[in-house]
């Protein structure tokens, strides 16, 4: 895959339109890398000039922070915020919502200003701007789907509409669990709780969605997050239900679906 | 002559004990952090208007939130009544604004009744729905004890005071209809014009005469109880909400204040930044461990929380039985506030060297606040903004920074960042994804 970094185009004398900040789950996590290369792949369906950081991306510091450790936060935020800078950084997309939520509500008090769109935000653009055409009936028309919302990109952001408006333009059967939107349940995840175990309780918090997320028979679920994405996937393994309902990122769904 | 000087005494006296109630619970308030609430007053007086005082955010559960709309409405119109009390008592009036306003008279009356028969209704639900049908909000381990039964005393001041209004207007209809000259006709009352008479007028007039009075003591003395048991209630969100929505943070949910201190110490240390000529070379405590190293309105909403238990309801981890539970955080910071300002009007201790050897930690347990996913579910759930995540998230702060605590599991990610600037140690390229 021919993905360049802002520094090779600088070397060209150009600067990109956007830039891809990948994160640390879609650089490294092996299931998120393919939501990295979907929306990569998309983005060049869509003729969008766009560049990777590479090696000069850092961790946001979105888990430090919340784990309470804010002079690391402070040390790779301010390491980003030179970097992109020095690039004259515009406008980011990320397929991570903990990557969005820090870069762009956290950043700015740090001297970092960029506009910022979640990736189901840019590719719902692209699709209302007829970058992407979709095939008029592909793998997922018609399929039972429910979508998770994830608690970064929805509570954090209020962004609930774009992601269901891909599934509308994806034509899918849309059941929503009782805890959506706004009454979301989390997947268990967040504040760093993906790089420890769970305090001792009855049950883990993604047994309890993805229960939620089975109770209303979906072909398929959903999400907008590399760790809802793990988390969920747990959990249907859990249940010894992963090789019956795969969990995808819109990203996937939509880059099958183009014509 | 001889009930005007008991009201005015009986008056003065709970006024004077709700005054240094209420000014002990500023007190505390003030005892957090001084934070200036910085800018856009007409989003604030908004979420004031539609959040304390319209109850938007209770109506996401159409049940409660009728049936606490009648309560409060209740409340609210009730005190228009309050005010001829006040006149009466002190000059032994009777119904002084009767004849002035005529039928618009009969209206107030009428309505305040026909919403204290919908508020009967609702606290006989509410109190079924603690006591009878043990609704899972109500029955955690926080609220066992004092909380419990602090719910229970203000539904049941809530019946003592309707009674009051019905024995009041309804005596009063029955000596209407006699043609007492002192008992001037008020026009027809919604519910007591047929409740009085049908309970009283079979009754002798001395008895009558006594079941007006009786109710009209009750209601005044039940409101006065009320105010002075506020301060010690859970119920004091009635006043509080107003400031506490007021003061609640509009910025977008995800975000985590910066602590500007922490970030001018990173900088000089990545050679971005100079220190201060006059800066002191010791580091300040981070995060907060008690009351007083939380900002004033945190405190504030500690004071606000009526333990409703809708953040609890909602918190992934609680209803995934960890012991992390929203409402407890904010029921511990009230009980720490509470706690140090007793020790300070004990005079066991000063504001200036405070040091009982305790803190918020001694409430608070690394356990819940080890459970906490981040997911802003408590906060959305609030109906009166307020946002135990904050205040859990700045424990955490000095748990990391001040006591160098914390789960063990977080190092390995903690040193993955700084080493390798990623979440996770990895040795491949940061876009090995590529191929």
């Amino acid at each position: 895959m021919n993905v360049k970094t802002i520094a090779e185009y600088q070397a060209e004398g150009k600067s990109p339109e956007i830039v891809f900040w990948v994160g640390c789950a879609g650089s490294f996590d092996a299931r998120a890398q393919k939501i990295t290369r979907a929306l990569c792949e998309i983005l060049e369906y869509a003729g969008v000039e766009f560049a990777i950081l590479g090696n000069e991306e850092r961790c946001t510091g979105d888990p430090a922070r919340r784990a309470g450790n804010e002079f690391l936060f402070q040390m790779t935020a301010a390491m980003n915020i030179e970097t992109l800078n020095l690039y004259g950084v515009k406008k980011i997309v990320t397929a991570c919502p903990h990557c969005f939520n820090t870069l762009k509500n956290e950043y700015p008090a740090l001297g970092g200003h960029y506009e910022l769109v979640h990736h189901t935000q840019l590719i719902n653009s692209l699709i209302e701007e007829g970058k992407l055409k979709m095939k008029e009936s592909g793998t997922f028309k018609g399929q039972r789907i429910t979508y998770h919302d994830s608690c970064y990109l929805g509570r954090a952001n209020d962004v609930y509409e774009a992601p269901r408006a891909l599934l509308e333009a994806l034509d899918v059967d849309l059941v929503e669990m009782k805890r959506s939107r706004k009454n979301g349940l989390c997947c268990g995840a967040g504040g760093a709780q993906m790089w420890k175990e769970d305090e001792p309780g009855d049950k883990r918090i993604n047994l309890e969605r993805v229960e939620e997320a089975l109770s209303v028979e979906p072909g398929v679920i959903v999400a907008n997050c590399p760790f809802c994405i793990t988390m969920l996937q747990d959990g249907l393994k859990a249940k010894e239900k992963n090789e019956l309902i795969p969990v995808y990122d819109l990203s996937e769904m939509i880059l099958s679906n183009l014509k | 002559m001889l009930q005007s000087i008991l009201f005015i005494l009986i008056s003065a006296t709970a006024a004077w004990f709700a005054f240094k109630g209420f000014y002990r619970i500023r007190r505390n308030i003030m005892l957090g952090k001084p934070e200036k609430a910085t800018g856009n007053p007409s989003l604030r007086w908004k979420n004031t208007f539609l959040v304390a005082l319209g109850q938007q955010k209770m109506f996401k559960n159409w049940l409660p939130a009728f049936l606490h709309l009648f309560l409060y409405v209740a409340f609210v119109i009730t005190q228009v009544e309050l005010i001829e009390i006040f006149v009466d008592g002190i000059f032994g009036t009777h119904r002084f604004f009767a004849p002035f306003l005529g039928g618009f008279y009969t209206f107030v009356i009428s309505t305040i009744e026909i919403l204290s028969v919908l508020a009967f209704v609702a606290t006989l639900i509410f109190l079924s729905r603690r006591n009878v049908w043990k609704v899972a909000r109500f029955q955690k381990p926080e609220l066992k004890g004092f909380p419990f039964r602090d719910a229970n005393y203000i539904l049941l001041a809530e019946i003592v005071l309707i009674i009051g209004i019905f024995c009041m207007n309804g005596g009063d209809k029955a000596l209407q209809l006699r043609g007492l000259e002192h008992y001037h006709p008020t026009g027809a009352f919604a519910v007591s014009s047929w409740l009085g008479p049908s309970l009283f007028g079979a009754l002798d007039t001395p008895v009558v005469i006594g079941i007006e009075r009786f109710g009209w003591w009750l209601h005044i003395l039940t409101v006065f109880g009320f105010l002075v048991y506020l301060p010690y209630s859970k119920h004091l969100h009635i006043i509080l909400a107003f400031p506490s929505t007021w003061y609640a943070r509009l910025t977008e949910k995800g975000e985590m204040a910066n602590m500007p201190e922490v970030q001018k110490e990173v900088r000089i240390m990545m050679g971005l930044d100079t220190p201060d000529a006059n800066a002191s070379g010791d580091l300040p405590e981070f995060g907060a461990n008690d009351v007083f190293s939380l900002p004033w309105q945190q405190v504030l909403q500690a004071y606000s929380c009526t333990e409703c238990g809708r953040c609890t309801a909602a918190c992934p981890a609680n209803l995934t039985g960890k012991k992390l539970s929203p409402r407890k955080i904010m029921m511990d910071v009230r009980d720490r506030a509470d706690e140090i300002g007793k020790n300070l009007d004990s005079g066991s201790q000063t504001l200036e060297s405070y040091n009982d050897g305790k803190s918020l930690f001694d409430y608070i347990t690394p356990e819940e606040l080890h459970a906490c996913t981040t997911c802003n579910a408590c906060v959305e759930a609030c109906p009166v903004l307020i946002n135990p995540l904050d205040i859990i998230l700045q424990l955490r702060r000095h748990e990391i920074l001040t006591q160098s605590a914390g789960p063990n599991e977080w190092l390995p990610m903690f040193n993955a960042i700084e080493n390798n600037g990623a979440a996770w140690a990895m040795s491949a390229e940061r876009d090995s994804w590529k191929h």
